[in-house]
């Protein structure tokens, strides 16, 4: 019996980047199948050419044993193919109902029947589990509930061939159990399953088989899971061997470098006082809507505070703006970066470059283009950072990669003092994030306060020297590296009268 | 399985094959998209100086030049504010009433230099305010340069008692036929304000932060740029220019005319997008804009020297804009996002 579906030599070229070269493997029915690679080896590029978005340049994608073209995204969908992204893709004005059912609304003679929509939605919803308002607007709701409803919108479209691409990034505990149950439950009823993450917990929850990429080839497929241990599975996908991803080591402390007194403002439910030593890395963990993100935008200056002060290095700043706050010493990088961190049509030399550049700029105005090169350059290599060249276009490289860009933009600041990191890592691979740890070790060498907002535990426990934690909009405690375990952190992060879920992040 | 039909070595080799042949299109035709404005510009006007007559002349080359010097100006600030994701319908009425004003100061004080001084003001303060309500109101810049269009045209209208300001002054009318080496003053103005704005966009950090802005203005404000401002002086700069050329107008036509320039921002923007400006921000080329704005100028001087009716023109600027955007769609095509 042919597998359901099958992988023949496909390859996909970009401008300037082959970003799949001869790829092939198969799914059978009742098949969980992990992807597995760095950053830019190519797995969402093959997940984007199953949903029929991108054509692939040589070989061929066969369901149950024949060659099938998806011309668009409809006719993968056809044929029985859900595909989920990384970067949502919903209505924000519609509701939820809405989107569950977009392109198959129903209704009567013409008429949208929107009792009809919100009865259906709300009934799928419920036998997957799922609790959300079918009635609720897509921009009201977070992002990791956002994400929720992609997912249900795939798998309400009864598809045999599903694939998932990193789709636990922005979920909480509760939200990913949920994912994993329905994911059980697709096995149990023969549909073909792809996953791909970069969290090696859920690979081995989940998967059956898995296939490693590297740099756009399949280097390998491993068709018992269970059987390979997870040092090997890393040292395929980066190459080498990696032993501690952390690879924490205790460093001399400052004075207190960042002071933040009583900030105040929406959402906060209360007031938030905290501490950062010159030096020292702290650990913000809290689940998703915690109020991490907004109390460092508050602080930062891109949201209004209506009470508190931020004092650095003794004295204390008014930070009405990121410009100000940039002018402090004091750097942000954003949670979304699609949205708010890189410019996807500009190119990496321009993205690194943007706020730097004033420093090197001749006469106030004028850029020092060589300069500039030379930055780029630096970074590149120094984040190894994958791309063909600093002039390609940003938009082009993968997700991690762009990350790197972001985090290269603020390197190249000279001066830097307070460096706040929201969810550094999300989507990125082992290798790079072993890479980026090692980048924020070395800012906290030079004297730099870090403040590091995270939701993957291990990650926190293995990188900060202190953990504050919080709850539904305030601060809920303080830990020492040492005090800080699994057990303690989650307590004072879950709210209480919910049972304390083990699972890591 | 079907595939096992055929010899596995043999497909990937295929499979190979396929990628590099793919590989090398794509190098082409990014090569030939680069070119490609220009190489359409060279082709037309080589058609056009070949086969119609009178076209490749000196004097038809200058009178060229000067039906194209006024929206070329405007052109090189429209870039900018197209590039930052603005729009700015009102540059048609600010370019009016910048020629009555002068004109009425001119007659009222006898002074070039202060009625020049005056005109030029007004259109900065007219820019400052398209800026100043579109970047701290918040309100859309297309709703917000319409309002300021009506409102311009209709303060030209009354400060000028809705007729044609004439104008006397000897020193102002000449100003209009000024020329050094043959080529007048209008020209060299635009030619001057190509090279400025050109440099401008391309090595200076309010260049290079305008494109910034246009491609992601939040992520643009988190990186530290100040987003405000940078759109105010844009606008302020657009208000500028197109005063200089209302006063230039004036100055040819001999006097200030309240409903001059009516639908020249549409040729303006047209001649952006044609120069493969993007609507959406982000993306602009002065080398691109100043082949929009030759390709616009050219094609209506052979319809005037071939003597085609002049609502015919309106179709064949629309059909070229048309063209253009379908030109831009296609070199773009599986690279958006």
């Amino acid at each position: 019996m042919s597998s359901i579906l099958g992988f023949e030599n496909v390859g996909k070229v970009f401008p300037g980047v082959r970003a799949l070269a001869g790829v092939s493997f198969n799914v059978d029915a009742g098949e969980v199948h992990g992807l597995m690679g760095e950053n830019g080896a190519g797995k969402s590029t093959l997940l984007k050419i199953l949903g029929g978005e991108y054509q692939p340049d040589s070989g061929r994608i066969l369901i149950d044993g024949m060659a099938a073209h998806f011309r668009n995204a409809a006719a993968s969908i056809n044929a029985g193919v859900a595909v989920i992204h990384q970067e949502l893709q919903y209505v924000p004005d519609l509701s939820v109902a809405e989107n569950l059912l977009l392109g198959r609304l129903p209704g009567s003679r013409g008429f949208f029947s929107k009792a009809r929509a919100t009865s259906i939605a709300r009934q799928r919803l419920e036998s997957m589990g799922v609790d959300l308002d079918p009635a609720a607007r897509l921009r009201k709701l977070s992002i990791a509930q956002r994400q929720m409803v992609e997912i249900c919108k795939a798998l309400m479209r009864d598809a045999r061939i599903i694939a998932l691409d990193e789709p636990t990034s922005s979920l909480s505990h509760s939200e990913t159990e949920v994912l994993f149950n329905l994911v059980r439950q697709l096995k149990r009823d023969r549909r073909a399953l792809i996953y791909i993450s970069h969290r090696m917990d859920e690979i081995y929850e989940l998967c059956d088989t898995c296939t490693i990429f590297r740099d756009g080839r399949k280097i390998l497929s491993h068709p018992k899971l269970k059987d390979v241990p997870r040092a090997k599975l890393v040292s395929e996908m980066v190459g080498r061997e990696i032993t501690d991803i952390y690879n924490y080591e205790p460093r001399a402390l400052g004075e207190v470098r960042l002071s933040v007194d009583r900030m105040t403002g929406a959402p906060l439910t209360e007031s938030a006082s905290f501490n950062v030593r010159s030096g020292e890395i702290v650990g913000f963990f809290g689940l998703v809507g915690a109020g991490r993100s907004e109390l460092m935008h508050l602080i930062y200056g891109s949201r209004r505070k209506t009470r508190g002060t931020v004092t650095l290095d003794g004295e204390a700043v008014q930070i009405g703006s990121a410009r100000v706050a940039i002018r402090h010493g004091m750097v942000l990088c954003p949670e979304d970066r699609k949205e708010e961190g890189i410019v996807s049509m500009a190119s990496v030399s321009e993205n690194i470059n943007i706020s730097c550049r004033r420093h090197s700029a001749r006469a106030g105005m004028f850029l020092d283009g060589k300069r500039e090169a030379e930055t780029a350059e630096r970074f590149i290599n120094l984040l190894k950072i994958k791309t063909p060249s600093r002039r390609q276009k940003v938009r082009f490289l993968s997700g991690g990669n762009q990350q790197k860009v972001i985090l290269a933009r603020w390197l190249a600041e000279p001066d830097l003092r307070v460096v706040i990191l929201d969810e550094p890592t999300r989507g990125i691979d082992v290798g790079a994030k072993h890479e980026i740890y090692n980048v924020i070790y070395q800012l906290a060498r030079r004297g730099c306060a870090i403040v590091v907002i995270s939701s993957e535990l291990p990650e926190v426990l293995g990188v900060s020297d202190r953990v504050i934690v919080m709850r539904e909009g305030r601060i809920a405690g303080e830990l020492d590296r040492d005090a800080a375990s699994e057990q303690v952190v989650l307590s004072l992060a879950l709210p209480p009268g919910r049972p304390s879920e083990n699972r890591a992040a | 399985m079907e595939a096992k039909k055929l010899a596995p070595a043999g497909a990937a080799r295929r499979a190979e094959a396929d990628i590099n042949e793919r590989e090398t299109r794509l190098r082409w035709r990014d090569q030939v998209s680069e070119y490609s404005l220009v190489l359409i510009f060279v082709v037309m006007f080589l058609t056009m100086s070949f086969s119609v007559d009178h076209f490749f002349s000196v004097d038809n080359m200058l009178g060229l030049a000067l039906s194209i010097s006024q929206i070329g100006m405007v052109a090189c600030t429209m870039m900018f504010c197209l590039a930052a994701r603005d729009f700015d319908l009102s540059v048609g009425s600010t370019i009016a009433f910048a020629g009555v004003v002068c004109a009425m100061v001119l007659n009222a004080t006898g002074s070039v230099m202060l009625a020049v001084t005056v005109a030029v003001t007004a259109g900065c303060v007219i820019g400052f305010v398209n800026g100043a309500v579109i970047a701290y109101l918040r309100i859309n810049p297309l709703i917000t340069t319409l309002a300021t269009m009506e409102i311009v045209r209709g303060l030209g209208f009354i400060v000028s008692h809705g007729q044609a300001v004439g104008v006397s002054s000897e020193g102002f009318i000449t100003l209009g036929s000024l020329s050094l080496f043959g080529i007048s003053l209008p020209i060299w103005v635009t030619l001057i304000c190509f090279v400025i704005f050109g440099v401008m966009l391309n090595s200076t950090i309010y260049g290079r932060n305008t494109l910034a802005i246009g491609g992601n203005p939040e992520a643009s404000r988190l990186a530290g740029i100040n987003v405000d401002l940078t759109r105010v002086i844009i606008f302020l700069v657009q208000g500028a220019v197109t005063a200089v050329a209302g006063v230039i107008l004036a100055s040819r036509i001999t006097s200030g005319q309240p409903n001059a320039a009516e639908g020249f921002e549409l040729n303006v923007i047209s001649a952006c997008v044609l120069g493969g400006v993007s609507l959406l921000g982000g993306r602009a080329t002065i080398s691109g804009v100043v082949i929009g704005v030759l390709i616009m100028g050219t094609v209506e001087n052979v319809m005037n020297l071939l003597n085609i009716d002049a609502f015919y023109q309106y179709l064949v600027r629309g059909a070229i804009l048309l063209a253009a955007v379908l030109l831009d769609q296609f070199k773009n095509r599986g690279a958006r996002d």
